[in-house]
């Protein structure tokens, strides 16, 4: 779903539930979404990543010391 | 006559020669909350009968020769996120309005069983979802030194109990930064230790990935003294402080230090100059992709707040503050390929926040980017730029929620008004303790005690 089909339709949804108020968030929660989909880190499924290796585990590991 | 305790270990040192009594100190605590309460609206829940109570029992124990450590006999609060055994955990949402938590958070009984007195549960914003303290069922905390202030949040009323001198420490939650904006904005020490290190279980959530508990007290000793309880300890001290001539501190200067009050700047700069004369090395680091942290940090938060709440959302709208409300109902329209987005941003930023600490003792930067704002204050111009004051807050402290690293909040100055001013060190993930070692190590160039007890606002102190 693109950002602005996404947005649309979220304005539409707070609206019919009652929560008008919603909107400016909504559209600042957008930015930020946008923001996130154009960062250069992204994964891609052509295979050119972007960053140098993978990431990594996501999985917090508070026993990793050094 | 000796000098009236500040700290915990001066207090456990007074409890031990018997110059106090845990009793006394405990109904200096009670009178000043009687006092102050009302303005501070620090506190929702006292308990003085039990406070008592286990006042004179430490004062039995100790007497007899049963000194369980540094922590028997201290006053110490919790911010009502912490479940005490048939008490209310509200969360300061009338959300929670008839729940009575049915044992005591793990966390809560560690510090039972090292005998601190558990005096009272402070007030928060709702469900920890805000940096001001403005928004609760029971009316907004307010800073010691200006109650026109925000003491921070979210766990204001936590900061404001230990600067009032209400209490010796408290237990708050770090989700974005919440023990350490406190901590910094009413010129204390806040500690949030590595991800996953401690319990929190019997804690009311936010974001469970991103969640850390942790202490407000009044120095990087003490920090370690409750840390070491709470990861089920015995209180000890951290061993031998580093040399301040050989520390070497990197300095994340993009991004973290292009967006501050001009007070602030001077702050830190100043503090950096009293480590570099103490010979300490600092150098400049980076954290490449810091423009993404907010973005990054958003989109977790609000999704996995959301969760927690959606069916309370349905079923009890009206039950939360209208801005809590809003803000949770945002999360619901996140979707799940952007929440899997930020899960990878997070990662990138922790192998980033490692390498700048790669060679180094300790990553430094400010606390928060202003002093505590005006309650009722939405947004905040700096320089030119103008921002909503909860961005603002979250800015210098929300990615190492993000990394998962240590993080330790300590005093660096004031402004010319007496509002105090906060820095960050950051330690090596999985390395508390030396995260500690180099807090104290820090600690007499940037916070030198004289200024850390000019922020000491309890019994004893003229204002």
């Amino acid at each position: 779903m693109t950002i602005k089909t996404w947005l649309e339709w979220a304005i539409h949804d707070a609206e019919r539930r009652g929560l008008p108020e919603l909107k400016p968030l909504l559209e600042a929660l957008a930015r930020s979404t946008s923001a996130l989909r154009t960062a250069e880190w992204n994964a891609d499924a052509t295979g050119d990543a972007t960053l140098d290796s993978d990431p990594g585990s996501l999985i917090p590991d508070p026993g990793r010391g050094r | 006559m000796a000098a009236e305790p500040q700290t915990i270990a001066e207090l456990s040192r007074a409890l031990i020669t018997r110059e106090t009594t845990a009793e006394a100190v405990v109904e200096r605590c009670l009178q000043r909350i009687a006092e102050r309460n009302a303005t501070l609206n620090a506190f929702i829940t006292v308990f003085e009968d039990a406070a008592r109570e286990q006042a004179r029992e430490a004062d039995r124990e100790i007497a007899a020769g049963r000194h369980r450590g540094p922590l028997h006999g201290v006053p110490i609060s919790l911010k009502d996120l912490f479940d005490v055994r048939g008490a209310a955990t509200t969360a300061a949402s009338r959300v929670r309005e008839h729940h009575v938590a049915g044992a005591d958070a793990p966390s809560v009984t560690a510090l039972r069983d090292a005998g601190a007195i558990i005096i009272g549960k402070t007030n928060l914003h709702e469900f920890a979802f805000g940096t001001t303290n403005e928004d609760s069922a029971f009316g907004p905390a307010r800073h010691p030194r200006d109650p026109n202030r925000s003491p921070g949040g979210s766990s204001g009323g936590s900061a404001a109990s230990v600067a009032d001198g209400m209490c010796f420490a408290s237990m708050g939650t770090d989700t974005g930064g919440s023990i350490r904006i406190p901590a910094a904005v009413c010129g204390l020490v806040g500690l949030k230790p590595t991800v996953g290190e401690l319990a929190t279980g019997g804690v009311v959530p936010l974001s469970t990935t991103l969640d850390h508990i942790g202490p407000i007290c009044r120095s990087v000793e003490d920090a370690g003294l409750i840390y070491d309880v709470l990861r089920g300890g015995a209180a000890r001290p951290h061993g031998t402080p580093i040399d301040p001539r050989a520390l070497r501190l990197g300095i994340p200067r993009s991004y973290f230090l292009s967006l501050l009050d001009p007070q602030v700047a001077s702050a830190f700069d100043s503090a950096c100059e009293r480590l570099r004369d103490a010979g300490a090395t600092l150098d400049e680091v980076s954290i490449p992709h810091a423009g993404d942290i907010a973005a990054i940090y958003l989109h977790i938060v609000l999704t996995e707040a959301a969760a927690y709440h959606a069916k309370t959302l349905e079923r009890r709208p009206e039950d939360y503050t209208p801005n809590v409300r809003i803000r949770l109902e945002m999360g619901r329209y996140v979707l799940g390929e952007d929440y899997a987005r930020a899960l990878r941003g997070r990662e990138l930023i922790r192998r980033e926040v490692d390498a700048a600490l790669e060679g180094r003792d300790g990553v430094f930067l400010p606390a928060v980017p202003i002093p505590a704002p005006r309650i009722g204050v939405a947004s905040v111009k700096i320089g030119t730029v103008e921002e909503p004051v909860r961005n603002v807050m979250l800015r210098c402290t929300q990615a190492f929620n993000l990394s998962g690293h240590p993080v330790l909040a300590l005093p660096c100055g004031t402004t010319v008004d007496g509002l105090p001013i906060g820095a960050q060190v950051v330690g090596a993930f999985g390395d508390t303790p030396g995260l500690l070692r180099v807090a104290r190590a820090v600690e007499p160039s940037v916070s030198a005690r004289a200024a850390a007890h000019a922020n000491y606002l309890g019994p004893g102190t003229s204002r």
